[in-house]
């Protein structure tokens, strides 16, 4: 079952073209990540299938549904953008925590308001994941009081609680230090091991040979590279990636 | 005339004075939300319209917007205004002048709430007005108060500016009653800055309560 498929996806910003081109299938309980330089498109491909950013043209479906159809290249939106938003969550670099709210609010805040769920079950299922997430003590803490690392573990759980089928993570951990770092990766190693579909846009090349079923690396707007993990760091074929690699190879890898 | 009759006196003009007040506050506070979404709309020729309004309202003295108030609708229009409209003039000219103010201090506000909050609001799939009103307005509030703050305290001082087209407040009540024979003389205008400088006293005690209470969150 395919989750999420993005076709022919342009994107220009100005003169900027960003996204040239772009097809991107992932099926379900697969991990991708996605790697590559800054600027090279990763981010604005996960605003585009969020609907952060309109596309220029191509199409994209969840779950075999269109939520943007292509009419001869021109992108058409569906009226109903938000049924789609239930499909996916995403798990921002600077986490974006409602910052008036405590921990517990943030979390069932979206499931009743925009879900119209019940607030029994949503209490219940929220605190279950607090304490998958080691956090069973912070639900009335407020996002000032936590530490980086326990910020970002929130809002996943924020985007789990709305239950979505596909959760999309721009660079999760960027904004972290080495230590905080470990404890996010951690717990979206956990969530890959339970088989949620996942697309991680991220700058941790061990992590991502960890944890994916199938790496991208992305190229001034293009998909330069795909394959399993093995393939991709292992035996690149492209000169761009070597020398992207190369740089990361003094480090973790 | 007795210090006690002129503060009976005093404290009885300051009831007007608290009311033009109040009065103004409860209009404004509302109206200036109203006034930064016209200001802010994608129909341009409303956001012209309050771009000028904007700018006349700070541009201009309060006191000869009292004038116009006033005696606009005799002037322009040759309508004799109801026997009460001295009052309500002062009460509309202090509303659209004070909203144009916080109207800008709103959108100071709203527009320092990093874009990250709207965005995770609309992945999660919060209307845009859900989004305004459970996300962004109360943390707009937080980061207004000072500002308000400092408005609401010279609200308090302008209100004496009422004078200008005879209404009894606090002020005009001093300065009648400072140059009436045998009355307390200069004590009169002290006596009317302590009240003005009490009141402001309390406007700011309770504003600080008010912001300590918000400290719950950065």
């Amino acid at each position: 079952m395919k989750v999420l498929e993005m076709k022919n996806i342009k994107k220009s910003f100005a003169d900027n073209s960003v996204l040239k081109d772009i097809s991107l299938c992932v099926e379900k309980g697969e991990v991708v990540s996605i790697i590559g330089s800054s600027g090279s498109g990763k981010s604005t491909l996960l605003r585009c299938a969020t609907f952060l950013e309109e596309i220029d043209s191509g199409s994209i479906s969840y779950m075999g549904e269109y939520a943007v159809n292509s009419d001869g290249g021109k992108p058409v939106y569906s009226k109903n953008l938000k049924k789609f938003k239930n499909e996916f969550g995403l798990v921002f670099q600077n986490f974006n925590l409602f910052a008036h709210y405590s921990v517990m609010k943030n979390i069932i805040d979206a499931p009743l308001c925009v879900q119209k769920r019940e607030k029994k079950e949503v209490i219940a299922q929220a605190k279950e994941l607090l304490k998958k997430m080691g956090l069973e003590d912070k639900e009335n803490s407020y996002p000032c009081q936590l530490s980086g690392g326990q910020q970002q573990r929130v809002s996943i759980v924020r985007a789990l609680a709305m239950n979505p089928e596909i959760l999309f993570f721009d660079e999760p951990t960027s904004a972290l230090d080495p230590e905080l770092t470990g404890e996010v990766l951690k717990v979206i190693k956990q969530l890959a091991e339970e088989k949620m579909t996942m697309v991680i846009v991220t700058h941790e090349m061990e992590f991502a040979r960890q944890v994916s079923d199938r790496v991208i690396f992305m190229d001034e707007g293009i998909i330069a590279e795909e394959g399993t993990p093995r393939e991709v760091f292992d035996n690149p074929k492209s000169a761009r990636i070597k020398q992207f690699l190369s740089n990361y190879k003094n480090d973790s890898m | 005339m007795t210090i006690q009759v002129m503060l009976t006196e005093l404290s009885k003009s300051f009831l007007v004075t608290l009311e033009i007040f109040f009065l103004t506050i409860l209009g404004s506070m509302p109206l200036g939300l109203a006034v930064y979404f016209f200001k802010t709309s994608k129909f341009k020729p409303l956001k012209w319209i309050t771009d000028v309004y904007i700018s006349v309202m700070r541009g201009t003295p309060l006191i000869l917007q009292l004038m116009v108030v006033y005696y606009g609708p005799n002037l322009i229009f040759g309508i004799t205004p109801p026997s009460n409209w001295r009052f309500g003039a002062v009460i509309v000219a202090f509303i659209i002048n004070y909203a144009a103010y916080f109207a800008e201090i709103y959108r100071g506000g709203i527009e320092s709430i990093p874009t990250g909050q709207y965005e995770a609001a609309y992945v999660l799939g919060y209307t845009k007005v859900q989004t305004f009103f459970k996300i962004i307005l109360p943390q707009m509030v937080k980061r207004v108060l000072p500002a308000v703050t400092n408005e609401i305290i010279t609200l308090v001082k302008d209100t004496s500016l009422a004078c200008i087209i005879g209404t009894v407040e606090m002020f005009t009540k001093a300065k009648q009653i400072a140059v009436a024979p045998h009355s307390p003389g200069m004590l009169t205008f002290v006596a009317a800055a302590v009240f003005y400088y009490v009141f402001n006293y309390l406007v700011a005690f309770i504003m600080k309560r008010t912001e300590k209470a918000l400290n719950y969150y950065k």
